[in-house]
């Protein structure tokens, strides 16, 4: 009896044990077996993107991935190409021999995606839009008497007072390039942001609308009306021609699952690989890891010009003479093959590069001994130096760190202060003492093209606190530099005036530039074609089937 | 029954006007302004007051208080400051990731921990108790992104079975597409709820275990599948149903680890996303929407209850 009743229960454990194991295994084989990843779709490229698309409205934000978007479905009314050089896109121009009448005339075949025809009219509102908004371009407008549309293809500008930057200005390819749109969307206030009915545009790409999930998808289709220049593709200039049907921008917010996706084939490019994970990707043969944005991004330090002690210059220089760039871009970089020293504010591989003014200290290890006598004799009196510490944004969040310990080993009295990038966001906007919810001190980064001459340079803006940038240094003799600069007929009197408005920017310590780096986008091998662009574009790409 | 459940549905609406009002109030004493997210690097602070001026965001805290509440009552939730589209639309398009990925999660904790606890329960101080206790104590105490990541390594990189990252939905691709994308996640999201509902079932049948009815069940010849799932179970099943119902509600609204290593355009997400770029409609519409979720499943874990004990009666 007891051994019938424990073959029973020995029976049933082994019943209830091995049928609970047999249905997950089975079921686990049935799914494994019956499915694998799915490539991904001929023709369709997919992109993980350096950030989510939030704002979709490239003139009201300054977001480089609206910026991207933008690329995407408006065209722009000139491009500029690898050589630095305004070329015509949309439009063509001439200019009157006293160089005060800039006349655009736009090219043939230009549509809406809703069909519509491209008009001076929209281009005319496109241009008043930006020009409202954008830095740059509201320092053209200073020197503007009229924008008209002359007739239905002609736009016709009229300067009051010489500007020989007009051109430059409108072509730039960042952060808020000329994006021509519909004259009903143009229309719109800058502040007013564009919602997803405005996205209309004539560029290479229509924006998928019914498939766009913020922060997670955007989706653009080939834009079939579309007529691209005869020239061959050159940064934002010659023809975009577009090879593939679809462009997905997939949202990943993390690094690790981005680089597993791209080895696995599930998508295709990776515009910003984390720099840590890069030796994964380059030791896959079926991979591509290049630099596409040879001029990189400049990291910087900023003062607050209000309050003590960054009013006193000889308390900014000291602190100059405390930083050295290779300790900061080590330990925000890391690997030396993607980060450079860099002496000059314009980005070292740009037209206006010079080493103008830069204490030979910034790329050299810095002069602690040097900031500490200065910083006596300035009779610094430990006044905290609030600094500003993002700790949410990898590209941003070693700077403080190592800026703060360069500080302090120079005698200053450093308040390091983490929070998130939103918040420092916001709170470099005030104008309050440091103690009541203001600061002293921030750092962040550029794209060589925000940076790369005087008139873009939104450290260099001299204009204060009305009109001025974020730490806003009242300087009207660099204010002067700058309308000099603007007026300048020849590139070596640009190039001469530029270096006398960064030695005048590095006596002052308008800023701390504390050098460049570039990381490298991974594709899969599938890609051909992609341009070399400081500007991430995605025409000109064939994806092999 | 119809007037608790009445009675229990009232009275979450002051819970609600309570959450409202805090959730509004922390995000604007919060440090951070849309605006300055919105306008980007190059803003000036004339160009920031008249983007907060577009935005109401300048207008007196109660007054956007009013309004909100006013159009909350009519439905309408209102619209992401970023993307300009309505919250409920944003909702929407991440409800089903989230719902069907914690549903399977929660199919495949019970389905593997009940079992599990009962057999440890049924041979209490044996190997198997032991292995099952042990498994527990790693489940509870190994990050969910770690289990996620050897997932990855193994059935997606490795092997090639599945796809590392994505989300199908059943709605569009079927429930194959979805399984597929959706199973990784699932096993990395159970294994803490494996964890905990089987500790549970153990405990409950280790005291239902000891019971005279129990032993009376045994003595009338019944057989140990009946006296353990009929008999025992059932009456251990209360506490086992609070830990499930719990769980459940907390999946909804605590997966954006899972959803971030696996890439799943979940609630979760929506609500980091919002969250860091200060997007208030967003942000309050998911917490008003998640805490009437909570109390939703809490309605129906206490009603549930008198399905498995008779003695449960609601006044």
């Amino acid at each position: 009896m007891t051994t019938r009743i424990l073959r029973r229960a020995t029976a049933f454990r082994h019943r209830l044990l091995g049928g609970w194991v047999m249905t997950i295994l089975l079921s686990s084989l049935a799914i494994l077996t019956s499915l694998a990843a799915t490539p991904v779709e001929a023709n369709t490229i997919r992109a993980v993107m350096h950030s989510s698309l939030r704002v979709l409205d490239p003139i009201t934000t300054t977001a480089h991935i609206t910026r991207d978007h933008g690329y995407m479905i408006w065209d722009t009314l000139l491009g500029m190409d690898d050589q630095f050089q305004p070329q015509p896109q949309m439009a063509d121009w001439s200019v009157s021999d006293d160089g005060m009448v800039y006349t655009f005339t736009l090219r043939d075949g230009l549509k809406w995606h809703d069909g519509g025809t491209v008009t001076a009219a929209d281009v005319v509102a496109s241009f008043k839009r930006w020009a409202n908004r954008d830095g740059g371009g509201q320092m053209l407008m200073d020197h503007v008497e009229s924008v008209e549309a002359t007739d239905d293809k002609t736009m016709t500008l009229t300067l009051s007072s010489p500007f020989a930057y007009v051109l430059e200005l409108m072509a730039k390819p960042s952060s808020v390039p000329l994006f021509v749109m519909p004259e009903r969307i143009a229309s719109k206030s800058p502040e007013e942001t564009l919602t997803v009915e405005d996205q209309i545009g004539s560029g290479p790409f229509k924006f998928v609308a019914d498939e766009y999930e913020p922060g997670n998808r955007v989706v653009y289709e080939k834009f079939e009306g579309y007529v691209p220049r005869k020239e061959p593709a050159s940064w934002t200039a010659g023809g975009k021609v577009v090879n593939v049907d679809r462009v997905e921008w997939i949202n990943m917010s993390d690094a690790q699952t981005a680089l597993n996706a791209l080895n696995s084939g599930e998508i295709d490019f990776l515009e910003s690989p984390s720099v840590d994970l890069l030796p994964i990707l380059q030791a896959n043969p079926e991979l591509t890891v290049e630099k596409l944005n040879a001029l990189g991004s400049q990291t910087m330090g900023r003062f607050n010009f209000l309050y003590p002690p960054f009013d006193d210059p000889r308390i900014r220089r000291a602190a100059l003479l405390a930083m050295n760039q290779t300790d900061v871009l080590a330990s925000l970089i890391g690997n030396p093959e993607f980060y450079s020293t860099c002496a000059s504010m314009y980005g070292c591989s740009t037209p206006l590069a010079t080493d103008a003014g830069a204490p030979p200290s910034l790329i050299g290890g810095g002069d602690t001994e040097a900031a500490q006598k200065l910083l006596e004799e300035a009779g610094y009196d430990g006044t905290p130096v609030v600094l500003m510490q993002p700790t949410d944004v990898p590209t941003v969040s070693p700077q403080p760190v190592i800026g703060a310990q360069l500080l302090r080993r120079a005698g200053f009295n450093v308040d390091l202060q983490p929070m998130d990038w939103q918040t420092l966001v916001t709170r470099r906007a005030s104008q309050q003492p440091p103690a009541e919810g203001g600061w002293n001190m921030f750092f962040t980064n550029w794209y060589i093209p925000e940076v790369w001459n005087p008139l873009v340079n939104p450290m260099l803006n001299g204009r204060g606190k009305d009109g001025g940038w974020f730490g806003w240094p009242d300087d009207p003799e660099l204010e002067a530099m700058r309308n000099e600069f603007a007026k300048a007929g020849s590139d070596e009197e640009r190039k001469m005036i530029a270096e006398r408005i960064q030695k005048h920017a590095f006596d002052e310590v308008t800023y701390l530039p504390l050098g460049e780096y570039s990381i490298p986008a991974a594709w899969n091998n599938d890609l051909s074609g992609i341009l070399h662009s400081p500007v991430p574009v995605f025409w000109n790409i064939t994806k092999s089937e | 029954m119809f007037s608790y459940c009445l009675r229990r549905t009232l009275a979450a609406v002051p819970v609600m006007v309570v959450v409202a009002l805090f959730v509004f109030l922390l995000l604007r004493l919060s440090p951070g302004d849309p605006a300055a997210i919105i306008a980007g690097d190059m803003a000036t602070p004339e160009q920031l007051d008249r983007i907060r001026e577009t935005l109401g965001l300048n207008q007196p805290m109660y007054l956007q208080f009013f309004n909100w509440s006013g159009d909350l009552l009519r439905g309408d939730f209102g619209t992401s400051l970023m993307s300009h589209l309505p919250v409920t639309t944003l909702m929407a398009q991440r409800l089903e990731p989230t719902v069907s990925l914690a549903l399977l999660s929660m199919a495949l904790s019970v389905i593997i921990a009940v079992p599990m606890g009962v057999i440890a329960a049924w041979k209490h101080g044996s190997l198997i108790d032991n292995a099952v206790m042990s498994l527990s104590v790693l489940g509870f105490s190994v990050p969910v992104f770690v289990i996620g990541y050897i997932l990855i390594k193994i059935f997606a990189i490795d092997l090639g079975w599945l796809p590392v990252q994505g989300f199908s939905r059943i709605s569009e691709d079927g429930v194959g597409a979805f399984l597929e994308h959706a199973i990784l996640p699932a096993m990395m999201l159970s294994t803490i709820y494996i964890a905990l509902i089987a500790r549970m079932t153990r405990a409950s049948m280790l005291d239902v275990l000891g019971e005279d009815f129990v032993r009376t069940a045994h003595a009338k010849g019944a057989s140990e599948k009946r006296v353990l799932f009929k008999h025992a179970l059932r009456n251990a099943g209360v506490p086992i149903l609070e830990v499930i119902g719990t769980g459940f509600a907390l999946m909804i609204t605590g997966v954006v680890v899972t959803e971030s290593v696996f890439n799943i355009p979940g609630l979760g997400r929506l609500t980091v996303d919002a969250i860091l770029s200060r997007d208030y409609p967003v942000i309050q519409g998911l917490i008003l929407v998640t805490s009437g979720a909570y109390v939703l499943i809490n309605l129906a874990i206490d009603l549930s209850y008198a399905l498995l004990d008779p003695r449960i009666r609601y006044q």
